[in-house]
């Protein structure tokens, strides 16, 4: 035991760790320890290098060259998650559970308890039962994992390396999809674990909750260690000056004021559909409209029924001055009405090929010339996208699944946008993605307001709700609660409305 | 900086080739192995009446397994083709059996008949597509009720025995199978246009990227303004097409249909998809190595023929051996993107 010094001793520690890609160099000599019962915060844009160390850390990949501490020996990790049994877990950011198996068949996966040679279900159930208590999650351990939400689905992952005796916790964005109170609960629960003992390691783009949770913060930026600093020594500011290296200054662009008079390009009335009730809102030209409110409130519901994603039980919706029927979403794109879906892995990218597929998918129609696809045009889309919306890839015939999540954003914007449309619906715009790229894309929506298409943005994130937007819609279980305009913008107004405070009349 | 990059996509480039070539050379290698073999073991194997013997036999499956390689890309599967190609004959034959009395027994009761099989080769691809997107039913077991259908009809229709083809218009219709243009018999020429077509609807058609794409996955493909229902009935729609282009130069051959007529046809085009690089469960099709496939399955059948050393009977253990072989080796590829997995 080291009683020289104040901090206790690593659990685990790298050191000197560079890692390659075939030719590609990802991280270069860097260092970092876990100790017990700290929050570790590893903080860096996105392809800064962060995954690679996380799976470094975890024996998913082999270092190039360094070496990885346990209790001070060195030591090799066995690979593919084998390193659980040395308590080091790590939660994917897909989360890693069986769909169709129960929460309690999930958290004993691999280790069930027996009684006489049957699965001791009662005695499972049970464990797992106080497990949800503990944790104050208000599901059953029969519940069947497909039908629980995202959060949830995250809090099993936690339970689930609770139950295995984590030692060193390594979470890979665990808030990105949380709403702000199931990050409150998740936070508490990382407060538990830290009283106990478990070294955490957590990856966020949310710096505020960075410094909120964190004990100590390591800053990587492009594979390169910058510093490993105690949390209060550092402000959101000086984190994300550090990640970019270069002053911040202006992560929202200048607002140019909408025309109040440009006419509209869409109006909905009326609208129900499933998850959504007598929805009404307009939309005019060059115009940035938000919506906002808690996760599940009904925003992504409202965009996937008037771009024909899902049914409508009734309502209008008139585009550019018309009434039209319920769209197809070919004939919603035809129209020039566009929606980018939140969820980029699972229904925005085909993972397993290449940009160039990617990138015309959507637009496919276009590229048709003799009733063939015009390969060379779809060459000099993908160069053109590639150069517009800077993507950067390792290599151009990766697949897409191998791009970091900010030029996985930045291709599926570049997807969208090659039909031209002149509505875009961004559901989620920055989710997952670094502080340099989310500058890039609110600057992108800006520009493309600026030439008249109209843009509306579903947010969960405040700040960009308001940094952003003309106009900001709040809903709240199925409904339009409030629509704001220029001061009213603000996170207390939008808080208001979004937790059912406050009500506007819009009839 | 720039220097590296334009390396690696030197190296990149070079990879792709490799890859690409790797991918349709496996398949091609292994006929080229069997066709050696075949001589090797009795010279006859290679001469011009074997090599077109071949050829025709392996038109039927792989005429209907070019079908099925739009339903495996697209991520589905269609286990009725055999049963499905016996019905298409059993009621062709009793169509132009009962034509004779109106329209004779020469070319236009041919023509109608091979009409009907159109249409219904289409209407049962039709049905496996409905039941499947909009009924939301698995394709596996909707293919597998229909399978069953269609067989007992063809049990039915014959009565137990078999369905023959009137003499007169078997006399009509036999130059389908026996006769051929320059040199090749015709269903060698089904065939050659059958994969030509399918080859570019596949890799040159946005209808192609689209099965592709809804194979990859389907969310994805419905987001991206792809009518994933309606694509995925047409690929269904395309194997009934096959399954009657298969028919209508099968019926000419026997003459007849019974209820073993097209028995395991089913399981022979997936093994050719599968051999041919195709992935089971979709997103990724390769026309020329299903066309590699079926000529690989009948060429072992024709080996078996020329030489003693193994039972004929020991058919199916070859072709299944060749299947998990490919297979295997199909994995062994995959391997080069290892150390780049997320």
């Amino acid at each position: 035991m080291d009683f020289g010094t104040s901090a206790p001793a690593a659990i685990v520690e790298a050191v000197n760790i560079s890692k390659s890609f075939g030719p590609v160099p990802v991280l270069f000599s860097v260092s970092m320890d876990i100790r017990p019962g700290e929050v570790h915060a590893l903080i860096g844009e996105n392809g800064a290098g962060k995954s690679t160390l996380m799976k470094i850390l975890s024996g998913f990949h082999d270092p190039t060259s360094g070496q990885i501490r346990l209790d001070g020996k060195q030591t090799t990790l066995p690979p593919n998650g084998a390193a659980e049994k040395l308590g080091i877990v790590l939660i994917h950011q897909e989360l890693n559970l069986a769909e169709q198996m129960t929460v309690e068949e999930n958290v004993f996966l691999g280790r069930e308890a027996r009684s006489n040679g049957f699965l001791d279900r009662k005695g499972m159930r049970e464990a797992v039962q106080g497990l949800l208590d503990e944790i104050g999650l208000e599901i059953s351990p029969t519940d069947r994992i497909s039908d629980l939400t995202i959060a949830q689905k995250q809090m099993v992952e936690i339970v689930k390396a609770v139950s295995r005796n984590a030692r060193i916790l390594i979470m890979d964005e665990p808030t990105a999809v949380l709403t702000e109170e199931e990050t409150e609960v998740f936070f508490r629960q990382v407060e538990k674990l830290k009283e106990s003992g478990v070294g955490i390691v957590f990856v966020s783009h949310k710096l505020n909750e960075v410094k909120a949770i964190a004990d100590r913060i390591t800053i990587l930026r492009d594979g390169q260690w910058i510093d490993t600093r105690l949390s209060r020594d550092l402000t959101p500011d000086t984190m994300a000056q550090m990640m970019v290296g270069r002053e911040l200054s202006d992560l929202y662009p200048p607002m140019h004021e909408a025309d109040v008079d440009a006419e509209m390009v869409l109006e909905v009335q009326n609208l129900r559909a499933p998850g959504i009730d007598d929805v009404s809102f307009s939309l005019r030209k060059g115009e940035i409209l938000g919506f906002s409110g808690l996760i599940g409130s009904g925003r992504t519901a409202v965009f996937e029924a008037v771009c024909g994603l899902a049914p409508i039980d009734s309502g209008t919706i008139r585009l550019f001055g018309s009434e039209t029927a319920p769209l197809s979403v070919a004939r919603a794109r035809d129209a020039g009405l566009a929606y980018l879906t939140k969820d980029r892995k699972e229904k925005g990218l085909l993972l397993d090929k290449k940009m160039q597929p990617n990138l015309t998918l959507f637009a496919l129609p276009k590229f048709v010339k003799n009733f063939a696809i015009d390969k060379k045009a779809e060459e000099s889309a993908l160069e053109r996208a590639i150069r517009r919306f800077d993507v950067r890839a390792r290599d151009p015939g990766i697949t897409v699944g191998k791009l970091s999540g900010g030029n996985q954003q930045k291709l599926l914007l570049a997807k969208i946008m090659e039909c031209d449309p002149r509505i875009v619906i961004i559901d989620e715009p920055t989710r997952g993605i670094d502080v340099g790229t989310k500058q890039q894309i609110y600057h992108f929506i800006a520009a493309l307001a600026a030439e008249g298409v109209s843009v509306v943005v579903i947010s969960s994130e405040m700040p960009e709700i308001i940094g952003i937007c003309h106009r900001v819609a709040v809903m709240r279980e199925g409904r339009i609660t409030g629509i704001l305009t220029g001061d009213h913008i603000n996170e207390n107004e939008i808080m208001r409305y979004a937790a059912g405070l406050k009500r506007e009349d819009l009839h | 900086m720039t220097m590296m990059t334009a390396s690696d996509d030197k190296a990149a480039k070079t990879a792709k080739r490799f890859s690409v070539d790797f991918k349709t050379l496996g398949p091609a290698l292994a006929l080229l192995l069997l066709c050696i073999i075949g001589f090797l073991l009795n010279p006859a194997f290679v001469s011009e009446g074997n090599l077109t013997n071949l050829l025709t036999r392996s038109a039927f499956i792989g005429i209907i397994a070019v079908g099925a390689t739009f339903v495996i890309t697209a991520g589905g599967i269609d286990l009725s083709v055999g049963s499905m190609a016996a019905a298409i004959a059993g009621v062709m034959i009793i169509v132009m059996n009962n034509a004779v009395e109106t329209l004779g027994t020469g070319v236009p009761t041919v023509l109608f008949g091979c009409g009907i099989a159109i249409l219904l080769g289409i209407g049962a691809g039709w049905i496996n597509g409905a039941l499947t997107t909009r009924g939301k039913i698995e394709a596996f077991i909707v293919t597998l009720g229909t399978m069953g259908i269609y067989r007992s009809l063809v049990t039915y229709f014959a009565d137990g025995g078999t369905l023959s083809l009137n003499f007169d218009i078997r006399g009509t219709y036999r130059p389908v199978y026996y006769d051929g243009f320059l040199g090749l018999p015709f269903p060698v020429w089904v065939f050659i246009g059958v994969a030509i077509c399918g080859w570019l609807l596949l890799n040159r058609t946005a209808f192609g990227r689209y099965c592709t794409a809804i194979g990859s996955n389907e969310a994805v493909a419905k987001y991206s303004a792809i009518n994933v229902d309606r694509v995925k009935t047409l690929t269904y729609i395309i194997q009934g097409l096959c399954v009657s282009f298969a028919t209508i130069i099968y019926v000419p051959r026997l003459g007849s249909a019974s209820a073993s007529t097209g028995v395991l046809w089913e399981l022979e085009a997936i093994a050719a998809v599968i051999i041919g690089g195709t992935v089971l469960k979709g997103g990724y099709g390769r026309i020329g190595g299903t066309i590699l496939g079926a000529l690989i399955l009948t060429t072992i059948g024709n080996i078996l023929n020329f030489t003693d050393m193994i039972s004929n009977y020991l058919n199916g253990t070859m072709q299944g051996l060749i299947i998990i072989v490919a297979v295997l080796l199909q994995r062994s590829d995959w391997k080069f993107g290892r150390n780049s997995k997320s």
